[in-house]
């Protein structure tokens, strides 16, 4: 039996696993730590440093690894331990089986990830707080609060995407900054220290208001892709309850309308051209 | 009129075309640029409004004065709605900032027709332009084309967008004729054939030298509900669009009530469900490789709107079943009912390794009750008796419903969840 602390992260875990695996720890007599005080209790022993022989496994598996590192739940590290033993003893193909339980709960957790990544990308609004005395470039700050620790995972997306200007997204985690030259972190603030404005959100929430079809509500459908607990942080969503509620009378309205008359063709040099133009 | 009022009557004007997609496009960002922008991953779906439909792009007309009577659509020269008219620097400003806010993915610009085509044309390919040459914008472009517009313009929307489409609006040519009597399906085809030979000249091929840019793709909608065209016809006429022209997407739009709606309009507009049935007939065609034929049939030219598509196809050739899923080859998986192309990818890699059991189907989510009575696994075989039973039709289909007196509610399904457009 062997208890290793919670491993800060992708590379931490890589090591602490090739340590465990060379001194053929099997799973079952590994504990994972959930609080690094459970360190003074436990007959703690680090792991010997691990060699750098190599272990034969699927990139594909290190990627999973690597992504579902950042989940916030901690399952991840005796998951991924777990599965790492068996692909090294006999069940190379281990990633093929997606009815695996241990496969199809490391998919889940990928999934989790990756749909947060995805919903960072979509939900992150930048606020203007004005342009940089020095170079000129326009300056953005933006709250977020993403459900696992992916703020590192997305620095790529959000450099390349808004390489001309200068951002930073805030996050409870932590701070992520850009000023055209490097992405630098720092820890995390108050929320109250975010923008709570800009100036374009008026024209956003009218673009919001009347792209909203009101013939067509699909409460669900909205939810399962932009649920609540999003709202809080986008400022569109303060319009959702007031379309709501006045959706029925609108339609009801273009329902009892008198149609108005047909115009007819107005004397047009075009409409005639048309009119000549091969129709098969 | 100011920027605010200008863009809450020209995103109206815009919301009835579906097509939100932002995905496909060339892979680009602005690392090595002067402006903002990135394409070429998955879309992304910045907000979602009540009606369940995303937004990835900025919406919007250039301008909703129109020459034509489209009776179908919000924006035709008989309608009483306000018309504004966007310049091309206020949209422009508009997608930059948007995107800046990191609102949006980018601008779906489409256009009334003002003056000719061609005129129409060149104000659309100007916006497309300035984005592109004077503020090095690198994010997603959808340009709506007009049929008639000339060759050189259709060139240069191509040039700047990153999709372009044409609406064929009804899939046949009588129906156009009385519902949008400017249009015409000769001549629609006709320009959707050349877009598709622009794209197919422009694509990066292996070993040959840089191409320049252009659009990678094409779409085109249809509205459903709106003429007396059944699914058959739909589905026909979208094999057509997909075969000839490598359409990305055909997008079904059932017609919702619009105000001020014009009398050659159907009173009752058409159960979202139909639309969504007819999704899920394109998927069958477009993924699980159904024949246009298989789908509906001489007999029942319209879909179910009871059951989906494919259970239905499987009701109407129960010799085809069961199927081993441990022996059929993937394209046979694909037409077990409540399996999904996904997780037939998954059976067919699992059973390479291990056989497939109840169990594992269980632990990847396949809708067990709708393929049960359809396979065989290691330890499951259904009964012939179930197989043939009339009840298999009933078990998946809706209990009659107590016919609804609420008029509004009828019109306005509130918590149905349908997905399938995106």
């Amino acid at each position: 039996m062997r208890a290793v602390p919670t491993p800060s992260g992708f590379s931490d875990w890589r090591s602490t696993a090739r340590g465990l695996l060379e001194s053929g720890l099997h799973p079952r007599d590994v504990i994972w730590q959930r609080e690094p005080e459970e360190n003074l209790f436990f007959l703690n022993s680090k792991p010997e440093p691990g060699s750098p022989g190599q272990l034969k496994v699927p990139a594909a598996f290190m990627n999973m690894a690597n992504t579902v590192s950042c989940h916030r739940s901690g399952d991840q590290w005796p998951l991924l331990y777990s599965i790492l033993w068996r692909l090294v003893h006999g069940e190379r193909h281990l990633l093929s089986i997606a009815s695996d339980p241990e496969i199809h709960q490391l998919q889940t957790l990928a999934k989790h990830i990756s749909r947060d990544c995805h919903k960072m990308h979509a939900f992150v609004r930048f606020r203007k707080v004005g342009e940089s005395a020095d170079t000129g470039r326009e300056q953005f700050v933006s709250w977020f609060e993403p459900d696992h620790k992916i703020v590192r995972l997305n620095a790529s997306f959000f450099r390349k995407r808004f390489t001309n200007m200068d951002w930073s997204i805030l996050t409870p985690d932590e701070c992520m900054h850009w000023d055209g030259e490097q992405i630098h972190y720092t820890p995390s603030v108050d929320k109250s220290l975010a923008p709570d404005s800009d100036a374009l959100e008026e024209l956003w929430k009218s673009y919001y208001k009347s792209i909203f079809n009101v013939a067509r509500v699909k409460i669900k459908a909205m939810q399962s892709e932009m649920p609540k607990k999003y709202w809080k942080n986008l400022p569109e969503a303060e319009l959702i309850e007031s379309l709501l509620s006045s959706s029925s009378q609108k339609v009801h309205e273009m329902l009892v309308n008198t149609p108005s008359p047909e115009i007819p063709a107005p004397k047009n040099e075009y409409l005639n051209h048309l009119k000549n133009l091969p129709k098969e | 009129m100011n920027t605010q009022q200008k863009l809450e009557i020209l995103a109206d004007a815009a919301k009835y075309d579906a097509s939100c997609a932002s995905s496909g496009a060339t892979r680009k960002d602005s690392s090595n640029g002067k402006g903002v922008g990135s394409t070429g991953g998955v879309g992304i779906c910045h907000s979602y409004t009540p009606d369940g439909r995303c937004v990835s792009l900025l919406k919007i007309l250039l301008t909703n004065v129109c020459l034509y009577d489209c009776h179908y659509c919000i924006n035709r020269r008989s309608s009483n709605v306000r018309r504004a008219r966007f310049t091309a620097d206020e949209v422009v400003t508009l997608t930059l900032d948007f995107y800046k806010r990191n609102y949006i993915e980018g601008l779906f610009l489409s256009s009334g027709i003002v003056r000719s085509a061609d005129f129409t044309m060149e104000q659309v390919v100007l916006v497309a332009r300035t984005l592109r040459e004077v503020h090095d914008f690198r994010g997603y472009i959808h340009l709506k084309t007009i049929p008639e517009a000339s060759d050189d313009l259709i060139a240069q929307a191509g040039k700047y967008a990153d999709r372009i489409s044409i609406n064929i609006e009804l899939p046949q040519q009588e129906s156009l004729k009385h519902l949008a009597p400017e249009k015409n399906l000769h001549r629609t085809r006709e320009a959707m054939g050349h877009i598709r030979e622009k794209i197919d000249e422009h694509a990066p091929m292996k070993g040959a030298p840089k191409r320049e840019a252009f659009a990678t793709s094409q779409s085109t909608q249809m509205i459903v509900g709106a003429d007396a065209s059944n699914d058959s016809h739909f589905l026909q006429r979208a094999g057509d669009l997909y075969n000839t022209f490598k359409m990305r997407r055909v997008y079904y739009s059932a017609f919702s009530p619009i105000p001020d709606a014009s009398v050659r309009l159907p009173l009752k507009a058409p159960p979202l469900i139909r639309e969504h049935r007819l999704y899920q007939a394109d998927w069958l065609m477009r993924f699980y490789g159904y024949a246009v034929d298989e789908i509906t049939t001489r007999e029942q030219p319209n879909l179910d709107l009871d059951i989906d598509p494919k259970l239905s196809w499987a009701l109407r050739n129960r010799d085809f079943f069961p199927i081993d899923v441990n022996k059929q080859p993937l394209e046979i998986l694909f037409r077990i009912p409540g399996l999904g192309v996904r997780n037939a990818q998954r059976i067919s890699e699992i059973r390479r390794y291990t056989q497939v059991r109840v169990a594992d189907l269980i632990k990847i989510r396949v809708n067990l009750k709708k393929c049960l009575p359809f396979i065989i696994t290691a330890d499951h075989q259904p009964s012939r008796y179930e197989l043939d039973s009339e009840k298999l039709r009933a078990i998946h289909a809706p209990p009659a419903q107590q016919l609804e007196l609420d008029f509004a509610t009828i019109q306005v399904p509130k918590t149905e969840v349908i997905g399938g457009e995106f």
